[in-house]
């Protein structure tokens, strides 16, 4: 299926928008209907044809637009981009992953052409077509990392492995939900995380390390993250805080079905060859209520997974103070019926909404 | 299935270094290039000996950026269960064999202003590896290499003739000895320590380092344990409601996936952590022999390392 790219913003007039093939692709988070913390992981090896899970880097609609949405970003602050001195190797490691699996998944969109240490990389969607010589970094416009991120969806933390822990030493990110790079730099595992609530009794994190650090070549890893998003903003972060915040009261029973977005990130985890570090590529897939609500079984759980979630986790995710007006829209979706177990929408077999 | 991915090679060289040490080769059977890997990391060589399936850890000496082969040298040990005696005696070249994907947990630090390497006997093997890997950057290294003697010191010309400013070999039958304290005191802030050898070696190195008030995360060692024989024994696997039998000859864990049990396993030698069991219940004593657990949780009975750890007495359960 040929991809075609959608003309969209992310910012100002809010163009963004999804496709019923987007809708029906959307990595809809809960497999049943409540939420609690768990070390969800699985192998990321392929998955339902055209689901976000098939590819090693999903390739969507937004692909162009969220690009120049990344360039936008990093022009008005470079320190969303960060790579400490040692973490170059890495950056280069990266940058032979995508573009290696880039080129396999999507010949029609990618083209990779090796001679030697001489590269040759063509990006058809981006128009960009470069040469440059493999580990040598003045051959590139951009260190490595960066250069490979600006043509790449999703954020990445690039993770130093060392001391039995995992460091925050180098990243691009440009599509968060509310943290900063450069305030985590340099970070080992349980710093950054110190701010979740809860996760931490759950002796989550420990287990979750222990997890990663043992994931090797050949073998990536994923899992999916959710929180909430008024307006379909990639740029969510605390950098930007006074201009994306205040964007939360202004939603309305009217316009919630628009303009309240979940916002799912599908986690990868692949281990690195050549320095051994860690990437975790962490992709924003934003998706409206309103156009969450055309699949019958995502309505049901939704509407029950906002309305049981601990208090402490709707105040972390953000939307403590929208629940009471979520839970009003989003209860007209839930008539009651069982809902299937898994997070595919199963729209052939889901029962429609039972109107009264 | 448990372990780091399989490859499938074949034997393309086997070349007898001196007395104790020879050099395989090993290159993909369906002809496409191996993954690239980091200076100090090991792969799992699978043995085929008869009934018995021996998996055992060997650190990968080539040009890591090399995707063409990857080569191992491998010290017989004729006391040993016999891994290092198969590939000496039973595999030549066109063998096919399987060996798993790259697992690195003896990783340069790459923030280090100077990489010092400590290298006794076979543990050379990571060091040329790494010694590769830092060429290539420009990196700072230099390496101390004590071997027994000129007779079996493995890949000392090579060493010797490429880098001869930063290599320094000792041979224990002339009496030479590293000079450790003198060695210390001289490095630059920023330095770190990897040291690749006997267990003897290996503390004393982290002794010293410790004494002089190094940095523990500055210290950085690999010592692959084989398992060792020892009395037979008898477990109960809770989970998979079996009770097995662990032979005279055999490691625990090797009982348990003789037995269908599909373990979680990585480096098969004590340091990785990845076989942790629980114990659900024992009378008798623990054989404790790896390095992932430390002594409290040695001494607790909670815990055992299937890979290396054995146990004596009348009852084992573990939830597994």
């Amino acid at each position: 299926m040929t991809l075609q790219f959608n003309d969209e913003t992310f910012r100002e007039d809010y163009s963004f928008h999804n496709s019923e093939r987007a809708i029906k692709r959307f990595p809809f988070p809960f497999d049943k209907d409540s939420y609690m913390y768990a070390v969800n992981m699985e192998q990321h090896r392929g998955g339902p044809s055209d689901s976000i899970y098939e590819k090693r880097f999903d390739v969507d609609e937004h692909y162009v637009s969220e690009m120049r949405d990344r360039a936008m970003v990093l022009a008005d602050d470079p320190l969303r981009c960060q790579s400490l001195p040692h973490m170059t190797l890495a950056g280069w490691d990266l940058l032979e992953l995508i573009m290696v699996s880039k080129s396999e998944d999507y010949p029609d969109l990618f083209e990779l052409h090796r001679d030697g240490d001489k590269w040759h990389w063509v990006n058809k969607p981006l128009g960009i077509d470069d040469h440059f010589t493999f580990m040598d970094e003045t051959t590139l416009p951009y260190g490595p990392m960066e250069y490979i991120t600006r043509q790449t969806q999703g954020d990445f933390c690039v993770l130093d492995q060392r001391d039995d822990n995992l460091w925050m030493d180098a990243g691009t990110i440009t599509t968060q939900a509310d943290w900063s790079l450069d305030f985590d730099i340099g970070m080992n595992f349980f710093e950054w995380h110190a701010p979740v609530p809860l996760a931490h009794e759950k002796g989550i994190f420990v287990r979750a390390l222990k997890f990663l650090l043992n994931i090797q070549q050949s073998a990536p890893a994923r899992r999916l993250n959710w929180t909430m998003t008024v307006n379909p903003l990639l740029d969510t972060s605390p950098e930007n805080y006074h201009k994306w915040g205040i964007q939360k009261t202004s939603l309305t029973p009217e316009n919630i079905g628009a303009k309240q977005h979940l916002r799912v990130e599908l986690q990868t985890f692949f281990r690195l060859p050549r320095s051994n570090a860690l990437v975790f590529p962490i992709r924003c897939y934003l998706c409206a209520f309103q156009d969450l609500m055309t699949v019958p079984k995502w309505g049901r759980r939704l509407h029950r997974v906002i309305r049981d979630l601990p208090e402490e986790l709707a105040t972390y995710k953000g939307f403590i103070d929208n629940r009471p007006m979520m839970l009003d829209y989003l209860s007209k979706f839930d008539d009651g019926l069982p809902t299937s177990n898994g997070i595919w929408p199963e729209i052939d077999s889901e029962p429609p909404l039972k109107s009264d | 299935m448990s372990g780091a991915e399989k490859i499938a090679v074949r034997v393309t060289e086997v070349t007898p270094l001196n007395d104790l040490v020879t050099r395989f080769r090993f290159e993909r059977l369906d002809g496409a290039l191996l993954p690239t890997f980091s200076g100090g990391a090991h792969t799992v060589v699978e043995m085929k000996d008869g009934d018995v399936t021996r998996l055992n850890p060997y650190s990968l000496m080539s040009d890591p950026f090399d995707q063409t082969a990857y080569t191992i040298s491998v010290r017989r040990d004729d006391e040993g269960r016999g891994g290092s005696l198969f590939l000496h005696n039973s595999v030549s070249v066109g063998d096919e064999m399987i060996i798993s994907n790259p697992v690195n947990l003896f990783s340069l630090d790459l923030r280090a202003k100077k990489h010092l390497m400590i290298a006794g006997g076979i543990g050379i093997t990571p060091s040329l590896a790494q010694i590769k890997q830092l060429d290539r950057a420009h990196g700072n290294w230099e390496l101390h290499y004590a071997c027994r003697s000129v007779a079996l010191g493995s890949y000392v010309d090579y060493l010797t003739s490429t880098h001869p400013n930063d290599v320094n070999v000792y041979y224990d039958d002339q009496n030479q000895a590293i000079d450790l304290e003198n060695l210390f005191s001289g490095q630059p802030l920023g330095t770190h320590v990897y040291v690749c050898g006997p267990k003897g070696m290996i503390n004393w190195v982290r002794g010293k380092a410790a004494e002089l008030g190094w940095p523990r995360e500055a210290i950085h060692y690999e010592e692959f344990l084989a398992p060792q024989p020892g009395k037979p024994f008898e477990v109960k696997l809770a989970v998979s409601n079996k009770v097995i039998q662990v032979g005279e000859q055999e490691s625990l864990l090797e009982a348990m996936e003789r037995s269908g049990v599909d373990a979680p396993y990585l480096c098969r030698g004590g340091a990785c952590g990845m076989c942790e069991t629980r114990v659900i219940d024992y009378t008798g004593n623990f054989i404790h022999r790896d390095h992932w657990l430390d002594d409290e949780e040695h001494s607790s009975g909670e815990k055992i390392m299937p890979c290396v750890s054995r146990f004596e007495g009348k009852t084992l359960v573990l939830d597994r």
